[in-house]
């Protein structure tokens, strides 16, 4: 919404106060001003003009060398290219050291040999939006009434020397809408008055309903409907303090007809809508909903189809207008149009909405309408439309109005308690205060046994609960003066829940391996939405996408992780190592929506170890990514209860993947990513991980109790075993776990051999056992005797002893 | 005998002082000292001597072993000293030269701030409640007093997947929901989440952020209790001289609502580029519960109030960090996150 200043004070008086401090007040205290325009834009030297003669220029077709008066006894020649110029005109004219909008500093100059000084501007090039300069001024210079006083300031005469506040506007202030809502809110503020537009206007003795009959089939969406007949109308340019209010509000002046019912669309927030009376073909208005596939071609010469929940107002036959949208080309007002027929009536807001968007078709009535608006202006507004048209458009308004009207017009009642109020601001405002804010606002309030009794006005139809109520008190009243407290004891400890503290344990280990945490989209491309994904189910889809990239909404965290680590390589990161917790989108609940499940997943690549100068270099491989989900695990408590196996994941290296087993379920997968992968990906070497958080943060484990620090002392025997290379060492460890028993403290692989000192297709493996018993030293001969039967349990399950 | 004795010890004294590392000097302890050497044969052929003569002779052999020993002794302890200072010599390294690489890794930008703000409430009693990213209609408007077709769900472009799921376009939902769970109880909670709007990714909008709410049902909740929760917030995360201020606006699932500025943390208030010279900085949404949400999530308005605010994590960070695009979240540079890796203050 833009409020003229100009404008505004017909309505309330804001001399004395700064526009920025008015701004100031009205955003602090209910409505945020987005910004303070100044439309002259610091403009100087911009004067009137008058253009004595006109001339072709000699070398160039499309100039003109013209000698304009810009005061007593001063002309100037200057050069002007636009088509319209004309001699006798009054024009705009900025002299040589004007300053325009834009950095543009107007110069005494040559034009192809002839001297300029000065320049005759377009409205756009004084800062005038182009879609709002009257079409007559679109394509040319902008020219003034033939009174315009040469020398004169030209700012002041095209209504620049005016200050604009741009409202952002809330759903709830619709009422802020109209020049006379804001003008409500203003008073308010600085606790004045509203001077409203008195309404009078001649009659003629014929009446309206001798030429209209207005019905409505559909009063549920249509309570009121009013009509005005004004005749004899003048289609004409509208006086220029109304052209330049509309323009200053972003609306372009048409005709005066047009222009008026904009102008009191603006005013009181009522949209109005002009029928040509001849051109409706009728003598009467039906308002209905529309037949399905009905046709009507609205203002802006679109066709449109409608369906069978659009409100239309008809001639009985035909559309002429989509109820509170567009009106009809077909009864449009034109320069021949002698007959008016003014609209002014209520539409059901959801309505409006629905059609208005149905039709891709917003308006600033549609705008109004869908956010409800004042069932007490409705009328008001006609009588102002037959008004203006008698004052400025030399109309004679036909007696009386026809009219439909079931509206509801009753403010709603509020009952509210000063205590209400101050318990839930935390304040102690006195009632005199609260009723004297409540006056400001011009509510109908009452005090009666420690009640508020208000009725709010129906301009204000944010105003509907008690909690209403405390809101107008505490911003008119000021948010300042509210106090700071803390809410008082309820006995929450709060906390975070073990899992919660669980993750956090999980991001410390990650990035105590060095990783860094990646946060990554989502939504993901159809292609990528179940690559990689541990569990391959329903996917959960958009209905509308906004690109190819962004519709479905991932099943694995791998992709974007290896997306995010070909970023940082080809910006040439010789290491890249990002983990990222996140949830997976998997087939549906009965919810109907998918079941979500976080993950854990990381990305390795490059160097793994760089220290350089002592000349320790290490790529990143498979067991540096299997070393840090052990280690999770291990913080985890989970150690004893992980375990690992050959697995297959399509789009890691067959020979590099293994499944991650969780009290033998399957629960994560660490790979290498695929040759072909890793090409398309363009990235080396590269390893990658994704756990199901969910599954193992839920692993409970037990309560941690410390064992004993040992007293005796542990022995060791080793075992180097040839195998085949395709043995897993895993299924050795477990042979050797399972023969040596309780005595076995701990297996370690210290060894593994693959080359020239050993048959070709062998591996050799070499183990440490620890044995170790905490309540003695162990003898020789015990620990022979255990270790003959680890070595007895590898002989019979094939591994050869070296 | 006397002269021969002499002129061992000359002998012995010169090698001592000529011998250059332990196992000379042990040789010559050996050749002059030992059991077999010359000072024992003398000793040995003491018998030979006159009564009277013997015991002169033997002091005289003892002093010159002594003195023998003693030299001996000090130059070893002038070996050993010299030894140590060879091997520290030798041990010496270049301590400037850089040390062995440790691997750390950071957390993200934006779980940095939202742990920060966890961590705040958590102190102060609060639970953190965490929901679905797709969500019921119903959770995400309806329960929010948004029924459909209300003009304010406009404010809010949503990602629908069916006509009744979608992607949440805030973390109110779970606020829903916990009122749902919490069945009448009073509770302070924290929502950190991803959210999603429709929206092209640009310098200012992702069509995916985080959020973080809070909301505080109770039986005496009041306008005042928020704003010294904001208050305690804004100084927490952008400094302890922070003002906060309040501003009128418009959520549909509270009333009243307020907007909340922090004064300007880069020119303190007299007016820079990140306040827009204004002075101040549009942090938050905030508000007093709306009736129709408490009665929605099972409490009796009457008896109970509540307030409710929400941030962008992203909107927080870049102007806690001085980050200049909204992107910088998403494209997980390391060169970006790993700057997030120290203590602050
Ligand atoms: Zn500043």
């Amino acid at each position: 919404m833009l409020v003229s200043l100009n404008w505004l004070k017909q309505y309330v008086n804001i001399d004395g106060i700064e526009p920025a401090e008015l701004a100031e007040k009205i955003t602090r205290s209910g409505i945020e001003v987005d910004a303070v325009i100044d439309r002259s834009q610091g403009m100087t030297n911009v004067v009137v003009g008058h253009v004595v003669s006109k001339e072709k220029h000699p070398d160039a077709d499309k100039l003109n060398v013209c000698q304009v008066e810009v005061g007593v006894g001063d002309v100037r020649q200057i050069i002007c290219g636009a088509p319209n110029v004309a001699a006798g005109q009054k024009v705009i004219v900025a002299l040589p050291g004007a300053r325009l909008p834009g950095g543009v500093k107007i110069k005494k100059a040559k034009m192809r040999g002839v001297e300029s000084n000065g320049m005759i501007c377009s409205l756009q090039e004084l800062g005038v939006e182009g879609r709002t300069v009257p079409k007559a001024y679109a394509d040319g210079i902008y020219v003034l009434p033939e009174d315009a006083v040469p020398g004169s300031d030209a700012l002041e005469l095209v209504g620049l020397r005016d200050i604009v506040l741009e409202l952002g506007l809330t759903p709830n202030r619709s009422d802020a809408l109209s020049m006379l809502g804001v003008a409500y809110e203003v008073a308010a503020i600085l606790s004045d008055e509203v001077k409203l537009p008195e309404i009078n206007y001649p009659t003629t003795a014929e009446s309206a309903e001798s030429y209209i009959k207005v019905s409505t089939a559909a009063s549920d969406l249509n309570p009121l409907y009013a009509a005005k007949v004004v005749k004899n109308v003048k289609i004409a340019e509208s006086p220029l303090w109304l052209q330049h209010y509309l323009m200053a509000a972003g609306i372009r002046p048409h005709n005066n007809v047009v222009d008026i019912t904009n102008y009191i669309l603006m005013e009181y927030g009522q949209p109005l809508h002009a029928f040509d009376y001849n051109s409706l073909n009728s003598n009467e208005i039906v308002v209905r909903l529309a037949n399905e596939g009905e046709k009507i071609v609205t203002l802006d010469n679109q066709e449109r189809t409608l369906n069978s929940h659009n409100l239309v107002i008809t001639n009985g036959k035909e559309p002429v207008a989509v109820a509170g949208v567009m009106g009809g080309a077909n009864s449009e007002v034109t320069s021949d149009t002698t007959t008016v027929v003014i609209e002014a009536a209520y539409f059901d807001g959801f309505s409006v909405r629905r059609t208005s968007k149905e039709l891709g078709l917003r308006s600033d009535s549609s705008a109004r309408f869908e956010k409800g608006v004042d069932p007490n202006r409705v009328l008001l507004a006609a009588e102002r439309a037959a008004q203006l048209l008698s004052d400025l458009a030399g109309g004679e308004v036909l007696q009386g109005t026809v009219l439909v009207d079931q509206l509801d017009k009753t403010p709603t009642r509020v009952v509210v308690s000063p205590d209400f109020i101050n318990a839930r601001l935390g304040m102690k405002i006195s009632l005199e205060e609260m009723l004297s804010i409540l006056h400001r606002l011009q509510f109908d309030v009452e005090a009666a046994n420690g009640l508020l009794i208000i009725d709010a006005p129906t301009r204000r139809q944010d105003i509907n609960i008690e909690e209403d109520i405390v809101e107008e008190i505490a911003r008119l009243y000021g948010y300042d003066e509210i106090p700071m407290t803390l809410p008082e004891g309820m006995g929450n400890v709060g906390g975070l829940t073990p899992y919660q503290a669980k993750r956090r344990v999980v991001r410390n280990v990650m990035e105590g391996a060095g990783l860094l945490q990646a946060v990554t989209y989502s939504l993901t491309s159809d292609e990528l939405a179940q690559k990689f994904a541990l569990k391959v189910e329903d996917t959960t889809k958009l209905l509308m996408p906004m690109s190819e990239e962004r519709t479905t909404l991932r099943q694995s965290l791998i992709p974007h992780l290896i997306e995010a680590a070909s970023y940082n390589v080809a910006r040439k990161a010789d290491s890249v190592a990002l983990y990222e917790v996140g949830s997976v989108f998997l087939g549906k609940t009965s919810e109907e929506l998918p079941y979500e499940e976080e993950h854990l997943a990381i990305v390795l690549t490059g160097k793994w170890v760089d220290n350089a100068w002592q000349g320790e270099k290490r790529n990143v491989d498979f067991f540096v990514a299997k070393g840090i989900v052990v280690a999770l695990f291990d913080k985890l408590g989970l150690s004893d209860r992980v375990s690992f196996e050959k697995g297959s994941v399509d789009g890691l290296h067959p020979g590099q993947t293994a499944t991650v087993l969780l009290d033998g379920e399957k629960v994560g997968v660490i790979g290498g990513l695929h040759p072909t992968e890793r090409k398309k990906a363009d990235l080396k070497e590269t390893y990658v991980a994704e756990l199901n958080l969910y599954a193992i943060i839920n692993a409970t484990t037990e309560a941690l109790v410390y064992s004993p620090v040992p007293r005796f002392p542990e022995i060791s025997r080793d075992i180097a075993l040839e195998l085949d290379r395709s043995k897993a060492a895993g299924e050795i460890e477990r042979v050797i776990r399972g023969a040596g028993a309780k005595l076995l403290k701990e297996v370690k692989v210290f060894d593994v051999y693959e080359g020239e000192k050993i048959e070709a297709g062998k591996k050799s493996v070499a183990f440490s056992l620890t044995y170790f018993d905490p309540e003695r030293t162990l003898t020789d001969e015990e620990v022979t005797n255990a270790h003959n039967k680890v070595l007895k349990a590898l002989a019979e399950s094939g591994a050869e002893v070296r | 005998m006397e002269q021969q004795l002499k002129q061992l010890e000359q002998e012995a004294l010169a090698k001592i002082e000529a011998a250059s590392n332990l196992k000379e000097l042990n040789e010559v302890r050996v050749a002059y000292l030992g059991k077999k050497g010359p000072i024992t044969d003398l000793l040995k052929g003491m018998g030979k001597l006159s009564p009277e003569e013997r015991p002169k002779m033997g002091a005289l052999v003892n002093t010159v072993r002594e003195h023998v020993t003693e030299q001996l002794e000090a130059k070893v302890a002038v070996l050993e000293e010299q030894a140590i200072l060879e091997q520290l010599e030798k041990e010496s390294i270049d301590v400037t030269l850089p040390g062995r690489p440790v691997r750390v890794g950071n957390r993200h930008p934006l779980t940095r701030v939202i742990e920060e703000i966890e961590d705040l409430f958590l102190g102060m009693g609060y639970e953190i409640a965490e929901g679905p990213e797709v969500e019921k209609d119903y959770y995400n408007f309806e329960a929010l007093n948004l029924p459909k077709g209300h003009p304010a769900r406009d404010m809010q472009d949503t990602f629908y997947i069916t006509e009744e799921t979608l992607l949440r376009t805030h973390t109110s939902p779970v606020q829903a929901r916990t009122m749902l769970e919490k069945k009448g109880e009073p509770f302070r909670i924290i929502c950190p989440g991803k959210v999603f709007r429709r929206d092209n990714d640009d310098a200012t909008h992702s069509h995916q952020f985080m959020q973080v709410e809070g909301l505080v049902v109770g039986e005496n909740i009041r306008m005042s209790d928020l704003k010294g929760t904001l208050d305690t917030m804004a100084k927490k995360m952008f400094g302890s001289d922070r003002e906060i201020r309040l501003r009128p606006s418009f959520f549909p699932f509270t009333e009243p609502s307020v907007e909340m500025d922090i004064s300007c943390f880069k020119c303190g208030g007299s007016g820079c580029n990140v306040c827009k010279h204004t002075g101040w900085i549009e942090i938050l949404g905030a508000g007093m519960v709306h009736p129709n949400v408490l009665e929605m999530g099972g409490y009796d308005s009457k008896k109970y109030s509540g307030f409710a605010f929400g941030i962008g994590a992203e909107r927080i960070a870049m102007l806690k960090y001085g980050v200049e695009d909204i992107r910088h979240f998403y494209t997980n540079d390391a060169r970006f996150i790993s700057q997030f890796h120290r203590t602050e203050g």
